[in-house]
């Protein structure tokens, strides 16, 4: 079986200030971006995104606040701590964005996904499936004989562990949602 | 006060609220009812250009030189798509405009009707903010919300794309004065603590320059002149971008010329040698910085910037300073008197001295000739006999506009009109017209090339309809001069396509047009030929031929640092490595 392999998170970096800010080292970081839920605003920032050239690992976007009409989006970027600092100027200059906050440099935040798994399996692969999702706390939402859907909700690397194991285990589809996080303590 | 009207009777009520004067633009179907209530009234006078891309050009000269948003009208489809450069440049080159274009009605949004675009979607990435309006109750607010975001902070296009539904709807109008946008607020005033870090700084620096851009023009007036009593006060040496020229006047002891890659001598060299560079409104383009690994090594840089995106974007600055210049300067010119008004004097005698040297090299210096005109002399001239006048300049793209920068002194701001980010060739013609509409008494020219002429000469048609007495004064070498010089320096003298085989006569052109046509090709008559120009009422082209393969000089070729300049007279076989010719 293979080994969790955790890689490194977006959560796991050291204070902003000890990043040197000439690095050429690419790093990931986890943004919210609070906007007007208004019609065009997740085009103008994946725009912002593709036109310039820069990274979207992850993306979640829903309205959070329906009398105030404001939408939440999280992105999981990847780029240099200079280009980390551009695509966040760049963010904040988008006329219906609130607020732009990068979660991994404003202390540790709580980042979770949730994910729905198809494996269709039968016999001992069928079993160990189950057995590996008790393990994961990974909820059946469908079951068949041949099949099971299982629900997880985690930070991305446990997820991505979870699908490495069940590769040869007779994965056949995977849907995620992308990763919503918000900051710890007040 | 809130009352109800048409859409339609909106766009032109929010217009006159907002203090229009003049808009620019072209009718069609999507905008029918906008032009029935323009047609209703006096107060506005609608500009008809020949093409879209004329109407947004003429809008940025008009604001570039009144310092308020340029105001353009186009229908839906190919009015909005014909409009998609002007807003780029407009975008690249900061300048407020309102641009209001029509669309099918709501309902037919997204059934590919006759002249749909996906309006809103094409100019996002070209705008500071694009609005649809799918109800009419919405639309005063939004006009108003448009004419405060493409205003404030640093200036930018909007556009507002209106449904012909909406037009015709009747709904709420309110003013303008009831609209806020909460999401954006931009941040004027700079932080104290780092504006006294910069007076610590102009006081212990023994070699500073000032580099100024387009961000002290947009600033207004008031930052020109706060920007004079610094510069003034401090003795410290001052160069701009393309964009900032005229904020320190040409004519000022401490000038060193326009910077950049065919920037003077002198003044690359102080960017290069200086130990405090104090960047005021501009933004290290790639036009300026030329190899970023070289750019300016010993320098301590403080950047001074409206836009947070524009600071550490290429260049990593030691002091950012958000806010606007002209808040951000007023400030310091209190600090630093109030801290005694001290700087390095020995230090900055020194700094002088050397960059008298680097004057003396006479970098703008070129070989005249009796036969044939130098288009650098033909610039002298131009310069010399109208500088005395009530003057507003507007270039096309390429070697022309190099020179114009070079040769034509700028001595107040908002007085040059030129396409410095996007290099939008076919700026120059239109912008003339939005200067003069905004300037009826005032001397307007375009320097042109014969190429960036024939990209909007269509305009030719509005400025004899409206009585516009611009001057188009075309450097003619049959040429387009910066590719074939390009491609004689980086290509190995193959000049691909550079030059113009069937040109028009630019004369008949003009009289085709119903406009006065002058043509000079002897240096001895040019004199006696601009004097006609000048002299004459209306709308003149000046169709002044000159040296076929002049090159512009000096220049920093591509891949190159400030102290690899090449001059006039230098050898330029193998100047430009590989490396240089993959840059633009």
């Amino acid at each position: 079986m293979a080994a969790l392999n955790i890689k490194k998170g977006s959560t796991s970096h050291s204070a902003y200030e000890l990043r040197d800010p000439n690095s050429q080292v690419a790093e990931s970081h986890t943004l919210a971006v609070l906007v007007d839920n208004e019609a065009g605003v997740l085009a103008r920032v994946i725009g912002l995104f593709s036109g310039r050239g820069y990274n979207i690992d992850s993306l979640t976007v829903a309205e959070v606040d329906h009398l105030g009409h404001r939408s939440r989006i999280t992105v999981v970027t990847r780029g240099t701590p200079a280009v980390i600092e551009q695509i966040k100027a760049q963010l904040g200059r988008i006329v219906p964005v609130h607020e732009v906050h990068d979660l991994t440099v404003e202390g540790r935040a709580v980042e979770r996904e949730l994910a729905l798994f198809k494996v269709v399996a039968t016999g001992e692969k069928r079993i160990e499936s189950l057995r590996l999702a008790e393990i994961f706390r990974a909820n059946v939402v469908d079951s068949t004989l041949e099949s099971f859907v299982f629900e997880i909700t985690g930070t991305p690397e446990k997820i991505d562990a979870f699908a490495d194991l069940m590769r040869p285990l007779g994965l056949a589809d995977v849907a995620r949602t992308g990763v919503a996080a918000l900051s710890r303590g007040v | 006060m809130s009352q109800s009207m048409t859409g339609a009777a909106m766009v032109v009520k929010a217009l006159k609220d907002h203090g229009v004067e003049v808009v620019f633009g072209y009718p069609g179907g999507a905008v029918l009812p906008i032009y029935d209530e323009i047609f209703q009234q006096n107060e506005i006078i609608h500009v008809l250009v020949r093409h879209e891309q004329g109407a947004v050009h003429a809008a940025e000269g008009y604001a570039r030189s009144t310092g308020k948003p340029g105001v353009v009208i186009v229908t839906s489809g190919p009015g909005a798509t014909n409009a998609v450069t002007g807003l780029t440049d407009a975008l690249l080159d900061s300048i407020p405009l309102v641009v209001l274009s029509g669309q099918v009605p709501t309902f037919m949004i997204g059934t590919d009707g006759f002249q749909e675009a996906d309006t809103v979607g094409i100019t996002r990435p070209c705008t500071k903010h694009n609005w649809l309006v799918k109800d009419t109750d919405q639309l005063a607010e939004t006009i108003h919300r448009g004419f405060h975001v493409a205003t404030s902070g640093r200036p930018g296009p909007v556009l507002i794309d209106i449904p012909k539904d909406v037009q015709f709807a009747t709904g709420t109008y309110v003013g303008p004065k009831t609209v806020r946008v909460e999401s954006y607020q931009p941040k004027v005033k700079g932080d104290i603590a780092a504006i006294t870090r910069l007076a610590e700084l102009i006081e212990t620096a023994e070699r500073p320059v000032f580099y100024t851009g387009g961000g002290v023009i947009n600033s207004g007036p008031g930052a020109s002149q706060l920007l004079r009593e610094l510069v003034d006060a401090t003795g410290f040496p001052i160069t701009s971008t393309l964009m900032g020229l005229g904020a320190y006047p040409a004519s000022g002891k401490n000038w060193l010329g326009m910077l950049g890659m065919h920037g003077l001598y002198e003044a690359n060299l102080a960017m290069h040698g200086c130990d405090l560079m104090i960047n005021l409104g501009a933004r290290f383009d790639d036009r300026i910085t030329g190899r970023l690994a070289d750019f300016s090594p010993r320098s301590t840089k403080v950047h001074v910037d409206i836009d947070a995106s524009s600071i550490n974007k290429v260049i990593r600055v030691d002091l950012p300073i958000l806010g606007d210049v002209g808040h951000v300067l007023e400030d310091l010119l209190k600090v630093w008197k109030s801290r005694g008004r001290r700087l390095n004097k020995p230090g900055l005698a020194k700094w002088w001295g050397q960059i008298e040297g680097w004057k003396a090299k006479k970098c703008l210096d070129y070989k005249n000739s009796s036969s044939v005109i130098k288009p650098q002399y033909a610039l002298e001239r131009l310069e010399a006999l109208t500088k005395s006048r009530d003057r507003y300049i507007c270039t096309e793209v390429g070697q022309h506009q190099m020179w114009a920068a070079q040769y034509m002194g700028f001595e107040a701001p908002n007085r040059w009109m030129t396409s410095g980010g996007l290099g939008t060739m076919g700026y120059g013609l239109p912008a003339s017209i939005g200067v003069q509409m905004a300037h009826p008494e005032a001397l307007v020219i375009n320097v042109a090339g014969d190429a960036s002429f024939l990209m909007n000469m269509q305009e030719m048609g509005t400025a004899v309809q409206f009585r516009l007495p611009v001057k188009q004064f075309i450097l003619n070498n049959e040429r387009l001069g910066m590719v074939r010089q390009w491609q004689q320096l980086l290509h190995g003298e193959r000049y691909s396509q550079s030059w113009s085989e069937a040109l028009p006569d630019f004369v008949k052109l003009a009289e085709a047009f119903g406009a006065k046509g002058i043509r000079c090709s002897d240096p001895a008559k040019l004199d006696a030929a601009i004097a006609e120009m000048l002299a004459y009422d209306g709308p003149v082209i000046f169709d002044c031929m000159v040296e076929k393969h002049e090159n512009c000089f000096p220049m920093i070729p591509s891949g190159k640092a400030h102290n690899e300049m090449l001059m006039g007279d230098a050898a330029t076989e193998g100047a430009i490595q590989a490396g240089g010719a993959v840059l633009v």
